[in-house]
């Protein structure tokens, strides 16, 4: 029997057992996914590291987060369709992806103590090849407390500071992943800085008035 | 303003960047390599922490398929490893895998007694569903032990190949009983004998000339000669006639 499925009984008769539903979008064959997140992951790993590094303090933490994020940035990864996959922005989905990650364990472990030492917190050495020895040893020493001053940051500060410096994220994508005004987003920054100042020793940075006073 | 002092506390906090360590990229990817088995060429995935999937490479397509299957199920990318994982290949040749390292963090408590009771049976013997769940304590959990050895991500190495139905029947296999009867044939296990005294009636075996009674599965049911098998219907009427109860299968029942 013929049925016209597009004609009213037509629909009627099949509607509820064989409506195909919406046309399905095609998704990209997994090993298209898989070599796709892989270069995701080559390009964007250091990066992401180190914004979990400056997030947690510790680089067993933050190991942990990086490797938790770019997980559940796979397993998103595997839904989106072709559209998806080329308009991402990779820098900022994966920055927002370790920012959640990041405040859901924290929320989990807020009921321990948070004690952070800056002993706990400085990564094994690692050297810059391209640094000279004086540079790198003098320049590891001023990181290192600035890395320990990011720590006593609040939060929104040092997500704000790390995603600006260490991600290297536009404002209006901080913006986004943070959920808050570009302009909210700044003044973060801009007090964080302000707090992180006087350990960078820069020559005229205590005299600058419109900073704002650290809280 | 802003931007002068931002540049020189930027450059500052761009040394707070590091490479991310070699091994965060084993954290997020599993390997995989085919390795070659008595029986079954297999296509084997591990992690850092051990092995998490086993397919007998005769049941997919390829490497691509194999790939494709693990990273739905397990959610990370599957990569070439540059070698085999250690001991594999001399696990599936002498069919003991107790000293291998498996990543079954995917499974639930139940699932990985029930794996781990299961991985310590040795080639050629075969144990009842019922012999496990009584391991694992859970003695009336015969059903969810045949579940959960139906979701064996490690099969061939984990050798739930080896537990079978305590009245003799082979039993369910996740790759087809003939795959699991071409298994215990590699061992030496006489699967027709095992079905063939079943069918002659016996619940229990016993030898006569030992004197022991055991579950159709055991290996000294089978070992005992044709002449000296007594099929038994109720344990009872084996325990009159003077018969102990094997130690290795501790046969229960009436």
């Amino acid at each position: 029997m013929h049925t016209d499925a597009s004609g009213p009984a037509g629909s009627l008769l099949r509607a509820p057992t064989v409506d195909p539903g919406p046309a399905p979008v095609a998704l990209p064959p997994i090993a298209e996914i898989d070599s796709a997140f892989m270069c995701l992951f080559v390009e964007q790993r250091d990066r992401l590291y180190s914004a979990a590094l400056r997030l947690t303090g510790r680089p067993h933490d933050a190991e942990d987060l990086a490797a938790e994020a770019f997980l559940r940035a796979y397993r998103s990864l595997c839904s989106f369709d072709y559209e998806r996959l080329e308009t991402l922005q990779p820098r900022a989905w994966l920055s927002a992806i370790l920012v959640n990650v990041w405040r859901n364990q924290r929320r989990a472990a807020s009921r321990r103590p948070a004690i952070v030492s800056s002993a706990a917190i400085d990564a094994p050495e690692t050297v810059d090849p391209k640094a000279g020895v004086e540079e790198q040893a003098e320049g590891s020493a001023e990181a290192r407390a600035l890395g320990s001053m990011l720590l006593e940051l609040p939060d929104r500060q040092r997500v704000a500071v790390v995603l600006r410096y260490i991600a290297d994220l536009p404002i209006a994508e901080i913006a986004d992943v943070m959920g808050c005004p570009s302009g909210t987003v700044k003044s973060h920054i801009s007090r964080g800085l302000a707090r992180l100042r006087p350990i960078a020793e820069l020559p005229n940075g205590v005299e600058r008035a419109d900073e704002g006073s650290p809280r | 303003m802003i931007e002068y002092e931002d540049r020189l506390l930027a450059g500052i906090l761009s040394q707070l960047t590091e490479a991310a360590p070699p091994q965060l990229t084993d954290r997020i990817v599993a390997r995989w390599a085919y390795v070659e088995g008595p029986v079954e060429d297999v296509y084997v995935a591990f992690t850092t922490v051990g092995i998490s999937s086993v397919v007998p490479a005769s049941t997919v397509g390829g490497a691509e398929e194999f790939a494709a299957d693990f990273s739905r199920r397990f959610g990370k990318p599957l990569l070439p490893a540059a070698r085999q994982p250690e001991g594999v290949a001399r696990a599936l040749r002498s069919g003991r895998a107790t000293d291998l390292r498996f990543d079954l963090g995917a499974l639930t408590p139940f699932e990985r007694a029930v794996l781990g009771v299961t991985l310590q049976i040795p080639p050629g013997e075969l144990r009842p569903y019922s012999w496990v769940a009584g391991r694992i304590d859970r003695p009336r959990a015969v059903r969810a032990v045949g579940t959960a050895l139906g979701h064996n991500p490690v099969p061939v190495l984990i050798p739930c190949h080896r537990v079978i139905r305590s009245d003799g029947h082979i039993g369910q296999y996740g790759f087809g009983q003939a795959m699991k009867r071409r298994l215990l044939d590699a061992e030496g296990v006489d699967v027709d004998l095992v079905e063939g005294m079943v069918r002659g009636g016996a619940v229990y075996v016993g030898d006569a000339s030992t004197q022991v009674v055991c579950m159709p599965t055991c290996r000294r049911a089978r070992d005992a000669a044709t002449e000296d098998r007594r099929p038994f219907r109720r344990l009872g009427d084996a325990l009159a006639g003077g018969y102990r109860l094997c130690p290795e299968c501790r046969p229960v029942g009436r």
